[in-house]
């Protein structure tokens, strides 16, 4: 008899067991090896006290209910506690929105009153954002035309970001949970090219060619985010 | 084939009927075939601004209910042969139709017409909805204030989800002594706000509220202001060039001796 590759591998670490799954068989043939392992030749090493697993299924991509069987399997030995399960891939949707998420998107338009612009991550607008429209963020908010609405950076609660426009007149400003408006901190707004930003819980607006001094950080690539 | 030119403004109280009226008015003075459509169901005006309104027999509601015919329900204007009505329902409201049925009737009107005027009720709800679904162009009517001018652009952010594209601007009542001393927003501040095409500036002017009394649209006053103002407007939107007016009203011999004087 021909020794055939173990489809499943169980290897102990520290924080407990990991599986390591063979990616390139099919799944039954992966689901049938995980049963005889779980159920008849690993009872030692299978019982005893509760422990952390982790499924590491390589460059396989599981749907939900894949994922749910296998859960199940492992769940058959009560002292077996899922911790994650882990692909190498992802469908190309996840991945597009993954993409957009964490990338700075670009829009061409006037967001005119009643219109409201939502975004993950960080927003360039092309366009004016007139009174009564409504821009926000998760990220920045840089506009390149003229702010007289309503912009929130931040909505997630990132305090350090910024909201930048070249012609800075809004309604209203938010960066994460502080709300201002013109006239409070930062009456001296001149309406050219700037940018508001909080320090110790206050927002101020300062020119432009103040950003390196107060966000140098914003310059630099940010790679996996 | 005609063209359906909704005007709109979402803001009531700008003059989106007198608009429609004297525009109504000016194209057919200049020889265009015109139906005028009051979407304004249950607040109807138009009609009384024509002087029109004894004359109803049938209305919109009674088109899209099939009580008669199209052709029984428009008025022809007696004073132009090219220009007919198509009077709103008084007793009816907004939902007695759908964008559907309207969008049908503007078709079937564009058909013999060269301009199908569509007067849209103020608001963004169902009225705003049927008032639009037929039209291949809009005008926004809106005037030099900053609660009208914020309408008016709440207005364009829908009208660009339409099939009728990029709107044209017409701004009305405009006080030119105001404007220059900055007591009114500017012809320049609305139209960088809104940020579409300028179609027309329309002086503010006591004959329009006379002659919408009289029932006769200020158009047909040669004499008044509002009136080459809204004869310019229809001149541009059959492709002329024409350039805009002065706004200053006219100086008489007195004010100008005392502007030589220094007197102001």
């Amino acid at each position: 008899m021909t020794t055939v590759k173990s489809k499943v591998t169980i290897k102990g670490t520290k924080d407990g067991l990991v599986f390591l799954m063979d990616d390139t068989c099919s799944f039954d043939d992966l689901v049938a090896d995980l049963r005889e392992k779980i159920e008849h030749s690993h009872q030692q090493i299978l019982s005893g006290p509760l422990i952390r697993v982790s499924v590491k299924l390589g460059k396989r991509y599981c749907t939900p209910e894949q994922q749910e069987l296998l859960t199940q399997i492992i769940r058959q030995r009560g002292n077996l506690v899922i911790h994650l399960i882990e692909s190498d891939v992802i469908t190309r949707e996840e991945a597009i929105a993954e993409r957009l998420k964490s990338r700075f998107s670009v829009r061409v338009n006037t967001v005119r009153s009643g219109q409201v612009l939502d975004f993950d991550g960080d927003l360039l607008l092309l366009g004016d954002v007139n009174p009564g429209g409504i821009v926000r963020c998760t990220g920045n908010i840089y506009v390149m035309g003229h702010l007289r609405g309503y912009a929130h950076a931040g909505i997630t609660g990132n305090r350090d970001v910024i909201i930048a426009a070249a012609v800075m007149n809004p309604t209203q400003l938010r960066i994460a949970d502080i709300v201002s408006k013109p006239g409070e901190e930062w009456a001296n707004s001149f309406g050219g090219t700037e940018f508001a930003y909080l320090e110790n819980d206050t927002m101020l607006v300062a020119k432009m060619n103040y950003l390196p001094r107060i966000r140098p950080e914003l310059g630099e690539c940010k790679l996996g985010d | 084939m005609g063209i359906g030119i909704v005007v709109t403004s979402g803001k009531g109280g700008v003059g989106k009927t007198t608009t429609s009226a004297n525009l109504g008015t000016a194209l057919a003075l200049m020889d265009q075939k015109v139906c005028m459509v009051d979407t304004d169901i249950g607040l109807r005006n138009l009609d009384v601004v024509m002087g029109l309104e004894n004359r109803i027999i049938y209305d919109l509601v009674d088109v899209t209910e099939g009580s008669c015919r199209l052709q029984q329900a428009l008025i022809k204007d007696k004073r132009f042969e090219n220009l007919s009505l198509l009077p709103a329902a008084q007793t009816k409201d907004k939902t007695a139709v759908t964008p559907e049925q309207i969008e049908k009737i503007v078709t079937e009107l564009k058909r013999d017409f060269d301009y199908v005027i569509i007067d849209c009720p103020a608001g963004i709800e169902q009225g705003f909805r049927n008032a639009v679904a037929g039209a291949d162009q809009a005008i926004v009517v809106t005037t030099p204030e900053k609660a009208a001018v914020r309408d008016a652009d709440r207005i364009i952010g829908l009208l660009e989800r339409e099939k009728v594209g990029m709107p044209k601007l017409v701004i009305n009542r405009v006080r030119s002594h105001m404007m220059k001393n900055g007591d009114m927003l500017d012809v320049e501040d609305v139209l960088d706000l809104l940020a579409i095409d300028l179609l027309g500036v329309v002086p503010d002017d006591e004959h329009v509220i006379k002659s919408a009394n009289q029932g006769e649209p200020v158009v047909m006053n040669h004499e008044a202001r509002a009136s080459i103002a809204y004869r310019n407007i229809a001149r541009r939107l059959l492709g002329e060039a024409v350039p805009l007016m002065k706004l200053e009203e006219k100086q008489g011999v007195f004010s100008r001796m005392r502007k030589f004087f220094g007197l102001k």
